[in-house]
């Protein structure tokens, strides 16, 4: 008897002791490091201050509006290509299904920086595009792409639009067709039935893609370093360069967790505007 | 129910004016899709007509055709060539959502993000009617299928035979000209199909709407329905009552499909009194009161032709002695018992290569239990014989 009442939680020892190790351990690490204070030179002291957030929070604070801006924007931008094309290979696919998720994919195997930076070339203010429309007068000589805010969010939708077009995917495909075929025959035309049943029945994936979009186009520095030049800095950007470049531990600690908090307060709101039970809910019927 | 016997909840209102005629026509319905290889025919030249307030069956195999013919009515295919009348109204090439049908899917095709309440008030909405009639009809209606107190929840909370009721009060809430059902009672366990098809009956009695159901179950097309159209690869083989359909199949086909049909081969010796006398197995006679329609014209001149007789299972009686006069008397020797429970069917060898399966009863008098290699007696009268050219 003892044994049988063990066996649960030898079970799941296994993923407590994963948790434990690779996340619980980690997060506390940093969030001590956020309340130290001191250099690297004469060693942090746990000082348990919280006066590191309070200068993140007044130096950065324009970088992290930025952050959520841009990645708020890259998200929308994500919504708008991804969900007609996830609905596309989804409806229309037909038996080639399969063949257009790995055509959607297969740029993803390429090195994520090694895109990045083939688009700078791209996008380079005398490059293949725009060189060829200045040449022939569509573009005035000062139009540039590269170095500015949209060149930042279009290479984040860019570079995460996969994360938004496959949980959408799964949903559709998921989803019974005769619940269109049902909704035409309730009368609804077709615009009636995508508001009223594809799009409700595929708010969940919506939310998914969101959640794996908005949180890293938010976090990203590599966009923002390649294509915004300098005056598009994210604070994934002022992160990297606080921990690599001045090594003030604390300060990149504690810019992490007020990120991370700011996302966190965001999804909640998010997923309570769209009513946790229809976005939690998984539609098997 | 007292409050609705003067309109039940299906009631079309009184202005809609309903013109004379069918509710449902189909006349030179033709469908073929382009597969792979080549083109299938999936319905084959259909001419049907559903009589308004009829309980109408569409049954056949898999494949023969009946799910297309009704997703045309829906209109979800549009025929390769034909005319598809609602009301008199030609609708052929008219979208789903604009014609006066409502079907009942057999996956239920319930909006899992609504309540019960907002999946039946769909078509209402989309409708633009006015929220107190829809209120109204929508409690009105989940009360005839007697899910009232389950308004609010999501489908996905309700049980399968649930389920089903409310994807028949979704149809049923907008008054349509035809309910078709396809195969609504498939996913649900022996049980609660019987009690739903008694269910479906009084639902379709109480709101008085035309009822188009298509089954592959003979059982259940020849429980509920009052017409049948049994179809086979994309044609209608026969169209009759229950009886008609079971007593008298016009093919081969259908003696076949409905029931279990004993087909017998024989010879047609002569004619006395109004019945033919059929030769069967090693000389025995079967008698037969009517000859299929292309020997009948013939007259006398039938003597001799071959027919194969069909006789079902449980209209003939076993006995060890034999039978007297006036009845079709074939002796054999017992192959095979099946004991099933209410009944005892038996296997019995008649010689000339022919096999008869008979059902008895297993009630309290009827003493003989006949064994294997048993030598026994069939007869029937021949009113319960029917025939078709060989």
């Amino acid at each position: 008897m003892r044994n049988r009442k063990l066996t649960p939680y030898v079970l799941v020892l296994p993923a407590w002791t994963w948790l434990a190790l690779f996340f619980v351990v980690p997060i506390g690490g940093m969030l001590s490091l956020s309340l130290t204070t001191g250099n690297v030179i004469t060693g942090f002291q746990q000082t348990f201050a919280v006066g590191n957030y309070a200068d993140a929070v007044g130096t950065y604070w324009e970088q992290i509006l930025r952050s959520l801006l841009y990645g708020g924007c890259a998200t929308l931008v994500c919504i708008a290509v991804g969900y007609p094309v996830a609905y596309w290979i989804a409806f229309r696919g037909g038996a080639y299904k399969s063949t257009y998720l790995l055509l959607l994919l297969l740029p993803f195997f390429v090195s994520f920086v090694l895109r990045t930076i083939s688009w700078r070339f791209f996008l380079s203010d005398n490059g293949v595009v725009l060189g060829t429309f200045k040449d022939l007068g569509l573009l005035p000589d000062g139009f540039a792409v590269l170095n500015t805010a949209p060149a930042v969010v279009l290479g984040l939708a860019y570079n995460f639009l996969p994360f938004m077009v496959l949980p959408i995917y799964a949903v559709l495909e998921r989803m019974d067709p005769h619940l269109v075929e049902a909704s035409h025959d309730l009368y609804a035309n077709r615009v009636r039935a995508f508001v009223h049943v594809v799009l409700p029945v595929s708010l969940p994936g919506v939310f998914a893609g969101v959640l794996m979009t908005f949180i890293p186009t938010s976090a990203d520095y590599v966009n923002a370093s390649v294509l915004g030049g300098t005056h598009n800095t994210m604070i994934g950007n002022v992160i990297q360069t606080q921990y690599l470049v001045n090594n003030n531990y604390p300060i990149a600690a504690s810019i992490t967790f007020v990120l991370m908090g700011l996302l966190l307060v965001g999804i909640f709101s998010y997923a309570r505007a769209l009513g946790t039970e229809r976005v939690m809910e998984v539609h098997t019927s | 129910m007292a409050s609705t016997s003067t309109t039940a909840p299906g009631t079309p209102a009184a202005d809609t004016a309903v013109p004379p005629g069918p509710a449902i026509s189909l006349e030179g319905v033709f469908k073929s899709f382009r597969s792979g290889s080549g083109t299938v025919h999936a319905v084959d030249g259909v001419d049907l007509g559903v009589e308004r307030g009829e309980f109408f069956s569409l049954l056949g195999p898999s494949g023969c055709g009946k799910t297309t013919t009704m997703r045309m009515i829906a209109g979800f295919e549009e025929p390769t060539a034909g005319v598809v009348r609602l009301n008199g109204r030609d609708v052929t090439g008219v979208p789903a959502n604009r014609r006066d049908v409502n079907m009942v899917f057999q996956s239920y095709a319930l909006f899992p993000h609504m309540s019960v309440a907002d999946n039946v008030a769909f078509g209402l909405r989309r409708r633009r009617v006015a929220k107190d009639e829809i209120r109204r009809r929508v409690g009105e209606m989940l009360e005839l299928v007697e899910l009232g107190h389950r308004a609010g929840h999501r489908p996905s909370r309700l049980s399968g035979g649930q389920q089903q009721r409310v994807a028949l009060a979704r149809a049923l809430v907008n008054r349509p000209a035809a309910l078709l059902l396809d195969e609504p009672l498939g996913a649900l366990d022996l049980k609660l199909r019987q009690t739903m098809q008694v269910e479906l009956k009084r639902i379709q009695r109480e709101v008085g709407i035309t009822f188009v159901y298509v089954t592959h179950d003979q059982g259940e097309a020849l429980t509920m329905s009052d017409r049948i159209a049994v179809m086979n690869n994309g044609r209608v083989e026969q169209l009759g009552t229950p009886a008609q359909v079971y007593e008298r199949p016009a093919t081969r086909f259908v003696a076949d499909f409905i029931g279990t049909g004993n087909l017998v081969r024989g010879t047609v010796r002569g004619e006395s009194g109004g019945v033919w006398r059929v030769e069967v197995g090693d000389g025995a006679t079967a008698l037969l009161a009517e000859l299929p329609a292309a020997l009948a014209s013939q007259g006398s001149g039938a003597v001799g032709s071959e027919v194969d007789l069909i006789v079902r299972p449980e209209k003939i009686r076993l006995g060890t002695e034999a039978p007297g006069d006036g009845v079709s008397a074939v002796p054999g020797t017992v192959a095979e018992t099946v004991y099933t429970g209410a009944a005892t069917h038996y296997q019995v060898d008649i010689g000339g290569g022919g096999t008869v399966t008979v059902h008895l009863q297993n009630s309290s008098d009827s003493a003989l239990a006949a064994d294997r290699g048993d030598r026994v007696w069939l007869s029937w009268p021949a009113r319960h014989s029917a025939a078709l050219p060989a």
